[in-house]
């Protein structure tokens, strides 16, 4: 493939927490030390593999799952890895079909805590019709790990229709947002407990596949891109793209739904809400002409009812995103650096 | 949601914008200094240069806690988070500030207790929680945040709790303004006070900067609407020759200030007399030490610090910058060897360090990749 950007080195001397939060040092960590070695082209890294096996179009994926607390208002730690999983997937263009499941417990965990996620993740993953077909325990020393990791790799087929390619993307495309952001993000740090704040939030996970296949059975051809703005939030996935595509992603920052929960509580901590994580919520980016039609028929698909148009592509003297206020001024908005930190003084 | 969505009403916005236009004497240029980091902060959030006539420059001031607090401070503080009883609990802004050994969040993954904290007052509820270790509260910021320090200090004594301490490295804004007015190289024809800090000290400790240096100050809020009107202010002092002290951020801001929040300071802190500023360099009276009587919870006085300070690098121009003489990315390291996710400077390390919000929201890292 032929990009625009130029690849990311690593320097670090050591890992830090920083390289795990999704922003410009995950993606530092992944390009400059990872890549490299597994991959011979310089190709546009995405969230799951395609691989043909005959006429089979595959996609393949894995995800792992950190995090605290195990259980939060809108989920927990198993339905997070199933969902998780199963949206690379949906967002490579792939029907889910199997999942292959990793615990790593913590000896002196609590057997009725990991049953519960147990069965969530098979509540989860039946409601999302995917099998979980295998896998494998670990348990480490008491104190070498948080409770509970649990690493997700599945397996999607490539819906006939979908023709998902960064390089056709063109000026002037469209960039379609799901729903309202932020919710898992801020819903996780109020329910760390740490910040005397309470709102009626909670986390948005929920499997994608049943929002985008519509979406590929009538206008594969032209959805060109697509992602779940996960760690990160929606600027560092838009951040992504423009570099891999060289463009300028516009936005209109009113065209971007955010609850009022999770608004307040960004304006009390200094964060912004694009910087900040989901889990059912996907982005994608759509041919100019067929953009409202998109639109309309995601209208009309349950869950998908809050989704808008937030932007198109520009081509501008350097790759980035900005966002247009309402009131006619625009900012860049970058990638997330480190994790966000709230703001007090 | 109120007192937010009033202040960035696009139409108001854009006719207070438009006033601005019409009232600047087009062959003037009129230098202000929003002072506080918030400010700053806001600005570039919301993209208000684009708003402003071409003729209005906005300097970055100092009143940015974490951009000015010096390396040998940091190292003091996270000297101490090497004994193995202590905990070491900061504000998110401290963590990703760098020690000659790295920033608490570096220190932190290296096995190092430290944790973040919303407010001091976690930090004597975890010391409760923890009573065989030391915890230790590494304290920084203006007088927004020295008066939560201080009803925390007032609350360990009442509590007795043995096991808690502040190292505190709280700051005074009007020292900081006063040595900025009066370096040879200061260009600014009037300030945007800052709005936090004011809702503790009140609007007339200001005075002196019209009074003594013939400069306007407007005590300005942090909303898009807030900082246009509060620009309109200025400029129309400045075209009329005046020099006053004048508060647009009434709505939270008594003139006065808040007394409880200023007697609790006074209760527990006294001024240092002299304190180092990155960037500045030492200002007499500029900062805030804990008094005798809480000597007990004191980190300064329980704990033996080094004390050493750390000169920062000479290429880095932060002092410069913080007084107006250069714009950030005039820097040498701006962009290269100083961004956000390694900062060398002060000015890069807080999103309302002048060249972090600069960096963040203006310039795209490109040559630094």
């Amino acid at each position: 493939m032929v990009m625009s950007r130029r690849r990311a080195v690593f320097q670090d001397a050591s890992i830090e927490l920083a390289h795990g939060s999704g922003g410009k040092a995950t993606r530092k960590l992944i390009e400059g030390l990872i890549a490299p070695y597994f991959f011979k082209e310089d190709a546009a890294l995405t969230d799951s593999a395609t691989l043909s096996v005959g006429d089979l179009r595959l996609a393949l994926t894995a995800d792992s799952f950190v995090v605290h607390p195990l259980r939060f208002p809108g989920g927990s730690i198993g339905e997070l890895a199933v969902n998780g999983t199963i949206n690379d997937l949906a967002m490579g263009g792939a029907e889910p079909q199997a999942l292959l499941v990793t615990f790593i417990l913590e000896a002196g965990m609590d057997t009725k805590v990991l049953q519960e996620e147990i069965a969530t993740m098979a509540a989860t993953a039946e409601k999302a019709g995917v099998a979980i077909v295998g896998g494998d325990t670990k348990v480490v020393e008491h104190g070498k790990g948080d409770g509970l990791y649990i690493t997700t790799a599945g397996l999607g087929m490539v819906h006939p229709h979908a023709n998902l390619n960064p390089l056709s993307i063109k000026e002037g495309d469209r960039v379609i947002l799901s729903g309202p952001i932020g919710d898992h993000g801020i819903t996780i740090l109020l329910a760390r407990g740490e910040i005397d704040l309470q709102a009626s939030i909670a986390s948005d996970t929920r499997p994608l596949w049943p929002l985008v296949k519509p979406l590929f059975d009538v206008y594969g051809e032209a959805i060109r891109w697509m992602r779940d703005p996960t760690r990160g939030g929606v600027a560092t996935a838009l951040n992504e793209l423009a570099r891999d595509t060289g463009l300028t992603v516009m936005l209109e920052e009113a065209a971007i739904a955010v609850r009022k929960e999770v608004r307040g509580a960004c304006e009390l901590l200094g964060l912004d809400p694009l910087h900040i994580a989901n889990e059912g919520q996907f982005l994608a980016v759509v041919s100019a002409e067929s953009a409202e039609d998109v639109l309309s028929l995601l209208h009309r698909t349950p869950g998908g009812e809050e989704a808008r148009i937030i932007g198109s592509l520009k081509r501008a003297s350097r790759p980035g995103v900005l966002v247009r206020s309402d009131y006619g001024s625009t900012r860049i908005i970058d990638m997330l650096v480190g994790d966000p930190l709230p703001r007090i003084c | 949601m109120r007192y937010v969505d009033e202040f960035r009403n696009p139409q108001l916005i854009e006719k207070a914008s438009r006033e601005l236009h019409a009232i600047v004497e087009p062959d003037r240029v009129y230098r202000f200094m929003e002072v506080c980091g918030g400010h700053t902060f806001s600005i570039f959030r919301f993209g208000i240069q684009h708003l402003l006539p071409p003729n209005i420059e906005l300097i970055h001031g100092p009143g940015c806690p974490v951009c000015v607090l010096p390396m040998g401070r940091m190292d003091d503080g996270l000297h101490l988070a090497d004994e193995p009883d202590v905990i070491f609990t900061a504000f998110g802004d401290v963590m990703r500030i760098p020690g000659s050994r790295g920033t608490p969040l570096e220190l932190k993954a290296k096995g190092r207790d430290i944790r973040m904290v919303y407010s001091p007052l976690d930090a004597l509820r975890l010391a409760q929680k923890e009573p065989e270790r030391k915890v230790v509260f590494f304290a920084i910021g203006f007088e927004t945040t020295a008066p939560s320090t201080a009803l925390t200090l007032i609350k360990a004594r009442e509590l007795e709790v043995k096991n808690f301490f502040v190292l505190s490295n709280h700051v005074l804004i009007l020292p900081a303004m006063r040595a900025i007015l009066e370096s040879p190289d200061m260009r600014i024809d009037g300030f945007l006070g800052p709005g936090h800090v004011s809702t503790v000290i009140g609007v007339r400790p200001y005075e002196f900067v019209a009074k003594h240096y013939g400069r306007p100050v407007v005590v300005a809020g942090f909303e898009p609407l807030d900082l246009l009107q509060s620009l309109i202010m200025l400029v129309k002092q400045v075209n009329a020759g005046s020099a006053r002290v004048e508060n647009q951020y009434s709505r939270v801001v008594p003139w006065e200030g808040n007394e409880r929040a200023l007697a609790a300071m006074a209760e527990v802190f006294e001024v240092r007399p002299f304190f180092e500023w990155r960037g500045l360099g030492f200002i007499s009276q500029s900062a805030l030490k804990i008094k005798h009587e809480f000597a007990p919870w004191d980190a300064e006085v329980h704990f033996t610090l080094a004390g050493l300070r750390v000169t920062d690098p000479k290429a880095a121009q932060c002092g410069e910058v913080l007084k107006g003489v250069l714009k950030p990315h005039q820097c040498k390291l701006f962009g290269r060897e100083c961004t956000p996710e390694r900062p060398v400077g002060a000015l890069m390390v807080s999103s309302e360090g002048a060249c972090a919000a600069y960096y963040q929201y203006t310039w795209q890292g490109a040559a630094g990749e």
